[in-house]
């Protein structure tokens, strides 16, 4: 049988491959000052909040619910970290840890209202989103948040081994996740919980709690990348910071294969979704294809890629094949 | 009544691939009756109202309605040719109000648009012959299932229908509400309508029905006037004469420990009733559909949440209560319940067990599990780890039962396990069951199929009308139907030889 990231793959590898020919300085490396420098690892770099947003992400599709809320936990998270490093002095640990404990609390709010409130996912999320960014406005008085704290840009700017602190925390966060999936009975019960929720609540499955863990592990995702976005830019800009950024993760899951209907969890096809779009950005960028031109190639890659996976694709190929053979 | 019929239909056929769903069916329809049109599931009335009222066309035979050739195109086109269909599920528009709804699509018009007063004093006017006095500006939703129902017939019966085919109406109503309702049939009865009633309901048969039609397995059995058909007649000729088989008869050779003690258990749509069970024993729930068999399968699994009653001595909070009290129940419907069809074979038989297997999971180890069930079974499948949903019905259901035996339960529920699978699985898995019970399993087995029961089970507990009428050992096939008939008094627990 053929993977189940095979598509998405093939779409990532073949765009890959054109900017390796078509595209000057794509693959230039270099190692300067102990640090790898070049476009490749920019990818991970710059794609890193939107990777981390995909791997929650991921979690929730498969129980078939959706998370619009990622974007403003994303700046409330950098909010509440540049709040208490700048006005409260505090050390950059307990900051993150408050950051990280705010995007959980948002997580189980999620969670709990489409659980036990039985409000549909879109609008549960939809209100998470208003609230979540206009309570880190109010937080910062509508403004952005500098700070100096070398602790605290490590996060978004520092190396280690060569390599980019953020490409790393996506690398330890997608194998943790990708653990808890295939070494722990997480992705069973959130695979069953997704499939057929009825069955996996006549199967003994704790359904409720199974939905609470996957909200709170998509905002607990989305704090991280807050903090990394702010340490990034060395501010918590709080009306841009993730903005956006909820459909990007959406979409790369659904590159990834992960149906929107639920069932399947496949986390490797969400990173690669991911990447995708960040190479597609990144490439764009660099033939210097300006703003507003860039957001409708990506449109209409998205969408191809998203057709191809279709049933209706699958049928029209397989009507042109034997016409193809007729005709010869 | 010796008038002409309303509508006369001459050896239907309708074929599907694989199945001759109506063979040569006459069946006809006088204006000013009732007739009820019985069969158990798969007998070929659906399919029959479906030929009648243009959802498939015919592929032999006649229909002629008020002496006219009569083929629908559609369901659209027999209604506007005065034949209305009332759903078991009102398929009215919730959201819409009742007048919106009872004038859909033919509302009142002048030259500004929709005339809406013209359409609520219509509507107040349609309901007044039906004593229904209710807000018409208010949504149809928020009505009671049975005001809902009523209204659908309160719209066929103003779209000038003039023969209205009710497919089980009755099955979301309560006493009162079924009540009101064939008063309502009493009087379009007077009005010279023609009614089809299906229904799997025995006292409402013979509550508003003139003539009783019954089907079995797509053929006609027989036409007869109500007045004239025993209950027992009536049973017998639904579930056909099966064979004479000597069900087990004995109770299990030693008395196992109990495993079950539900008192008293009961929800909206069924009484209370006790169920007590131990080790090695095969109880059966036999009842024709709506009975109420599967209802209370499902509340002894805390499935549904049952208004009163104790299991084991405690209220059950849930499936999850139940699974660690030593049960499993393999659904009714296995494709809605049963199955996660997009996973494999290996996680659906793992589903439950794994949470003894402990959080971290070891892949060998479900498919050793999965591997030893698929052999036990006879589970058939390219591997163990091909999607479910690709497998027959058959192998699927014994995915299910693979999936429950991993975890040993004590007491394991089978609702219509055999239902929709091939004779080949069927008979394997009427000799799991068998098996499984003379190592001790508990084993409560429900289906329709009445021989099946009568041969698995050592005691067979009746339903009738959403109500357990009694418990019964050793009873034979034609004894069986009688209780479901009511000819016999429910004696309560009567033991054969112990």
């Amino acid at each position: 049988m053929r993977s189940r990231s095979f598509w998405p793959l093939v779409g990532l590898a073949a765009l890959l491959l054109f900017n390796l020919l078509f595209t000057p300085g794509f693959a230039r490396l270099e190692l300067r000052d102990g640090r790898l420098y070049g476009t490749l690892v920019d990818l991970f770099q710059n794609g890193a909040p939107v990777m981390l947003l995909a791997i929650g992400m991921t979690l929730v599709i498969a129980l078939g619910g959706i998370d619009l809320s990622v974007g403003s936990v994303m700046a409330l998270s950098g909010a509440v970290a540049a709040l208490l490093v700048t006005e409260q002095a505090q050390p950059v640990p307990v900051a993150f840890a408050a950051a990280v404990a705010v995007g959980l609390l948002a997580g189980a709010a999620n969670g709990a209202l489409v659980t036990y409130g039985g409000i549909q996912p879109i609008i549960v999320t939809l209100v998470m989103l208003v609230t979540g960014r206009g309570l880190a406005q109010a937080l910062t008085h509508d403004q952005k948040v500098r700070f100096e704290s070398p602790a605290f840009e490590y996060f978004g700017n520092g190396t280690l081994l060569g390599l980019p602190v953020p490409m790393l925390v996506v690398a330890a966060v997608a194998l943790l996740v990708g653990l808890a999936l295939r070494r722990t009975v997480l992705g069973l019960y959130v695979e069953a919980t997704g499939g057929n929720p009825r069955t996996a609540r006549l199967s003994g499955l704790r359904v409720d709690a199974i939905r609470m863990v996957a909200y709170m592990a998509c905002a607990l995702c989305a704090a991280v990348a807050g903090l990394i976005a702010a340490a990034d830019i060395k501010e918590a800009d709080v009306a841009n910071a993730g903005l956006y950024l909820e459909l990007d993760a959406i979409l790369a899951v659904v590159l990834g294969g992960t149906s929107l209907t639920g069932g399947r969890a496949n986390l490797v096809g969400s990173l690669i979704g991911a990447l995708f779009i960040q190479t597609l950005t990144t490439m764009l960028q660099m033939k210097g294809v300006i703003t507003e031109h860039t957001l409708i190639i990506k449109a209409v890659v998205a969408l191809a890629v998203c057709f191809i996976q279709t049933p209706a694709f699958e049928q029209l190929v397989r009507r042109l094949r034997p016409a193809a053979g007729a005709g010869a | 009544m010796g008038t002409e019929p309303l509508l006369v239909a001459r050896g239907l056929h309708k074929r599907f691939p694989g199945v001759h769903s109506l063979a040569g069916v006459d069946f006809d329809v006088r204006p000013g009756e009732v007739h009820a049109l019985m069969g158990q599931n798969g007998a070929g009335k659906s399919t029959l109202i479906k030929v009648l009222t243009g959802v498939y066309p015919r592929d032999g035979g006649s229909i002629t309605f008020e002496g006219r050739d009569f083929t629908p195109s559609s369901p659209a086109d027999a209604q506007r040719r005065g034949i209305s269909t009332i759903y078991q599920e009102v398929n009215l528009i919730p959201t819409l109000t009742v007048a919106e709804n009872l004038l859909l699509g033919r509302a009142p018009r002048r030259w500004y648009g929709i005339d809406w007063r013209a359409v609520r004093r219509k509507a107040r006017e349609v309901l007044a012959a039906f004593d229904l006095r209710i807000d018409v500006d208010q949504p149809l939703g928020s009505m009671s299932t049975a005001v809902q129902q009523l209204v659908s017939i309160a719209r066929a019966v103003d779209t000038d229908a003039r023969l209205i085919i009710m497919d089980e109406p009755t099955s979301s109503l309560d006493a009162h509400e079924s009540e009101v309702l064939f008063g309502i049939m009493d009087r379009l009865k007077a009005r010279g309508l023609g009614i089809i009633f299906v229904t799997h309901f025995l006292e409402q048969v013979y509550r508003v029905s003139d003539r009783v039609t019954i089907l079995r397995n797509g053929a006609l059995v027989g036409t007869f006037p109500a007045s004239e058909l025993s209950r027992l007649d009536l049973v017998t000729h639904m579930l056909g004469h099966a064979p004479e088989e000597p069900g087990p008869g004995t109770s299990p050779a030693e008395k196992g420990e109990p495993v079950l003690d539900a008192r008293g258990l009961s929800r909206r749509g069924l009484e209370p009733f006790d169920l007590a069970m131990r080790a090695g024993e095969v109880v059966g729930f036999a009842g024709l559909l709506g009975s109420g068999r599967t209802e209370a399968a499902r509340l002894l699994f805390g499935a549904d949440a049952a208004r009163t009653g104790t299991v084991n001595g405690a209220a059950l909070r849930g499936p999850r209560h139940a699974i660690s009290l030593g049960m499993g129940l393999c659904p009714e419907d296995r494709k809605i319940e049963g199955i996660i069809p997009d996973l494999s074979v290996r996680e659906n038989i793992a589903l439950v067990i794994q949470r003894r297997l402990g959080v971290l999971v070891s892949r060998a180890e479900q498919e050793r599990i999965a591997r030893e069930y698929v052999e036990k079974l006879g589970i058939k499948t390219p591997s163990i780890e091909q999607p479910v949903r690709l497998l027959s019905g058959g192998n699927q259901q014994k995915v299910i039962l693979a999936r429950w035996l991993a975890y040993r339960p004590r007491l394991l529920i089978l609702d219509e396990p055999t239902r929709g699978i091939d004779v080949g699985a069927k008979a394997e898995i009427e000799r799991a069951i068998h098996q499984l019970a003379s190592q001790g399993l508990a084993v409560l087995f429900i289906s329709a199929a009445l021989e099946e029961v009568a041969r698995l089970s050592h005691r067979v507990a009746v339903f009738r009308d959403r109500k357990m009428v009694g418990e019964h050992a050793g009873l034979s096939l034609p004894e069986i139907m009688k209780v479901i008939a009511g000819e016999k008094a429910p004696g309560g627990e009567q033991r054969g030889a112990a």
